[in-house]
């Protein structure tokens, strides 16, 4: 059940490959979704039965984790089929160079959305540590032909930097894992597995100084893909250049995946007695990144630069709360959802503002309320909801965090907490809401040829009508947000208590 | 058998170097197929005197993808990309190699701190390892072209491979196939990004690559 889950997205994607008749191709992709939530949805009721020598086993993490991508992944198809009709297949111009660029081909980003899925799934699974390593590293190989999908020097640089920065990121994690290997051995004189469970039972005999040092090069590792500060560089460029639905996938599901592979050492660490250190570490990054993220996030002139930092801003929140321990731990799981939804949602909203606006500017977009009346009252959602406004769920999940860091008599952290989130708030506020109101303005100039700016012929004050392609998929993510706030299921809760309990929190 | 390890591993130290003061991207290319096959005779030479399926396997793959099928692929994209073939680093030759001899001194500083898991190994693979990571990292950020980044990563790579080879001597083979196919795709993608730079931009200098920024 566990291989089928692996296998359904990448033997779909060979698949994929081969299909020659656009429709059907679309159709497998959604198709495929589908059938992987559906699985998902089936472990939720009974946990799947361990693989491979239990290399490949569901915990409580891995389960949320999964869930969290099966879902966003979903929602994404779906909106990816509006995406790719209206996209223009031919040479067209840029908005921001106007120089002439083309696409990838549909086939091979289908292609790569798909195996992207599945890699991601054997993250959420994987249970040795070698293996983790080869599907975090197999998962950015998958997803860099998605960000240079629109084939122009740009995306080009943001795919290089991303590329670049994540490998040798990926590879510093790589030398932890040998690191690990060598605690294991030196403190057992005996081969140990770099299972998580087998290590987790004999973490207490691990040899200290090497394990610290794997540690480090983990956390420096995986926390180059997760996004944290000051190894973030690449998020910002690959999140504003590729597609929006490809920077919903990478913000909502990637870099979650990336914080669970620290999940995963952070356990063994709980298990070896040091907690204290790694949650030190966790700490540390955590502010650091809310406070580069809240730097950049102010005054920014590009909104999907605005909403990649402020990923960088929420893996720093996770990171925080992981590091607080106790209660925060819970707080960490139930952000880490929350932040997926709203984050979501707000690329996919992003791309129906781009595709009218032709242009990325905070500065200049007004009036999106007027022109696209949903995606503006969704974007106006969104923001609040990223924001950790009430009703919705990164406000609980935030509210949770505070409590814990002030139950725990840690005034400092929790008043720089507090501020970063301020600070944040009304710089998204200042340029999101700004970008709603007033007149329509920032539109691209008439064209007289017929062709993509035929849309934008229309006068500037009439609404355009909004395909519910683009549209249901961020409400149905919005929903959820919201959801989260008012009501979090039991079986939600339960899970998310397991999955804290895992890195000794509550 | 451990005189021929350490051997190895004294070569493996001087490809470094070599690299780091050459200024043709082709010679650079070279070097790092000469480290790939000295790597791949590394699993050999540690199995202490006896030969298992297991390590010749691996040997022959190793020595397959990256002393042949990388340099191949790279001097293939070399050949396709016009424009200047000479590394033109930030940082000069000179200082290159004072850098090396600096980062050389201070791996073996560390190797030392760290103890050894088997006492028999030899006792130059930590600080291979770590001073091939170093290296790899400072040719990264020093070197200009697209193409030496390649290299800087491919030279990481190897440096943490050569750790895994000598110390993790019972990590499942799938996991080591995992890691080398990762590394095979990644450089095969890193070739293909290459060859779009230069077709895009008729260039493949990396600071030139700097329209994104905040």
């Amino acid at each position: 059940m566990i291989l089928t889950l692996v296998l359904l997205p990448v033997l779909a994607g060979l698949v994929a490959f081969f299909l020659r008749h656009a429709p059907t191709r679309r159709l497998l992709l959604v198709l495929t979704a589908l059938g992987h939530f559906g699985l998902t949805a089936l472990a939720w009721v009974r946990r799947p039965a361990p693989a491979l020598d239990d290399w490949l086993l569901m915990d409580a993490p891995g389960l949320l984790f999964l869930s969290i991508a099966s879902l966003l992944f979903l929602v994404i198809s779906i909106y990816t089929l509006g995406y790719l009709q209206r996209e223009d297949w031919g040479r067209r111009q840029d908005f921001a160079e106007a120089f002439l660029f083309s696409n990838a081909r549909e086939p091979s980003f289908t292609v790569c959305l798909l195996i992207f899925l599945g890699m991601m799934t054997l993250v959420t699974v994987s249970q040795h540590f070698g293996l983790l390593w080869v599907a975090v590293e197999a998962t950015t190989l998958a997803s860099a032909p998605l960000i240079y999908f629109h084939r122009h020097s740009r995306s080009l640089e943001a795919t290089w930097k991303y590329i670049m920065i994540c490998s040798v990121g990926i590879a510093l994690a790589l030398l932890g894992n040998f690191f690990l290997a060598v605690a294991a051995t030196l403190g057992e004189h005996e081969y140990v597995p770099l299972l998580l469970t087998s290590l987790i039972e004999r973490a207490a005999s691990l040899h200290m100084p090497w394990f610290k040092g794997a540690f480090l090069f983990l956390l420096v590792g995986y926390g180059t893909k997760m996004g944290l500060a000051p190894m973030h560089t690449w998020l910002p460029d690959a999140h504003s250049e590729s597609p929006s639905l490809v920077s919903a996938l990478l913000s909502g599901a990637l870099l979650n995946c990336a914080f669970l592979a620290i999940f995963r050492v952070q356990q063994v660490a709980v298990a070896a007695g040091q907690g204290p250190y790694g949650r030190h570490l966790l700490l540390g990054f955590g502010l650091l990144s809310m406070a580069v993220a809240a730097a950049f996030i102010v005054r920014q002139a590009d909104f999907k630069r605005l909403l990649a930092y402020s990923s960088v801003e929420h893996m720093g929140i996770l990171a925080l709360a992981v590091g607080l321990g106790g209660k925060a731990g819970f707080g960490a799981m139930l952000h880490a959802v929350n932040h997926s939804v709203t984050k979501g949602m707000l690329f996919l909203v992003a791309g129906n503002i781009l595709a009218l606006y032709r242009s990325k500017s905070t500065a200049d977009i007004r009036g999106v309320s007027r022109k696209l009346p949903i995606s503006g009252a969704l974007w106006v959602v969104g923001f609040l909801a990223i924001t950790g406004s009430p009703p919705f769920g990164t406000f609980l999940s935030e509210l949770v965090i505070l409590k814990s860091a002030l139950d725990q008599g840690r005034t400092a952290v929790a008043v720089a907490y507090l501020a970063l989130l301020s600070i944040v708030f009304v710089g998204m506020g200042s340029l999101m809401l700004r970008m709603t109101q007033g007149q329509p303005a920032g539109l691209p100039v008439e064209q007289s040829e017929a062709g993509p700016g035929q849309a934008v012929a229309a006068p500037a004050r009439l609404s355009v009508r909004e395909s519910w392609l683009s549209v249901l998929p961020p409400i149905m993510l919005g929903s959820v947000a919201l959801l989260l706030g008012i009501y979090v299921p039991p079986a939600l809760r339960q899970l998310l208590e397991q999955a804290a309990k895992a890195v000794g929190a509550q | 058998m451990k005189l021929w390890l350490d051997t190895l591993l004294v070569l493996l130290i001087l490809t470094n170097l070599k690299l780091i003061s050459s200024s043709r991207l082709s010679a650079c290319i070279r070097v790092v197929a000469m480290q790939g096959i000295l790597l791949s005779l590394v699993p050999l030479l540690v199995g202490a005197g006896h030969l298992s399926l297991r390590m010749v396997l691996l040997s022959a793959l190793t020595m397959t993808v990256k002393g042949m099928v990388f340099p191949w692929l790279l001097l293939k994209v070399l050949r396709t990309a016009s424009g200047s073939r000479e590394i033109e680093p930030f940082v000069g030759f000179t200082t290159s190699l004072l850098v090396g001899v600096g980062l050389l001194t201070a791996s073996f500083w560390m190797g030392r701190q760290l103890p050894l898991p088997v006492p028999s190994q030899s006792s130059l693979v930590v600080p291979l390892a770590l001073f091939n990571t170093m290296m790899g990292l400072f040719a990264i950020i020093s070197r200009r072209k697209a193409l030496s980044q390649v290299l800087g990563y491919l030279v990481m790579e190897n440096g943490i491979y050569a750790f895994g080879l000598a110390f993790a001597l019972e990590e499942p083979l799938l996991v080591e196939l995992g890691t080398l196919l990762d590394v095979f795709v990644a450089v095969f993608i890193m070739g293909i990004m290459v060859f779009h730079i230069n077709r895009e931009l008729d260039h493949t200098d990396t600071d030139r690559l700097s329209i994104l920024k905040d």
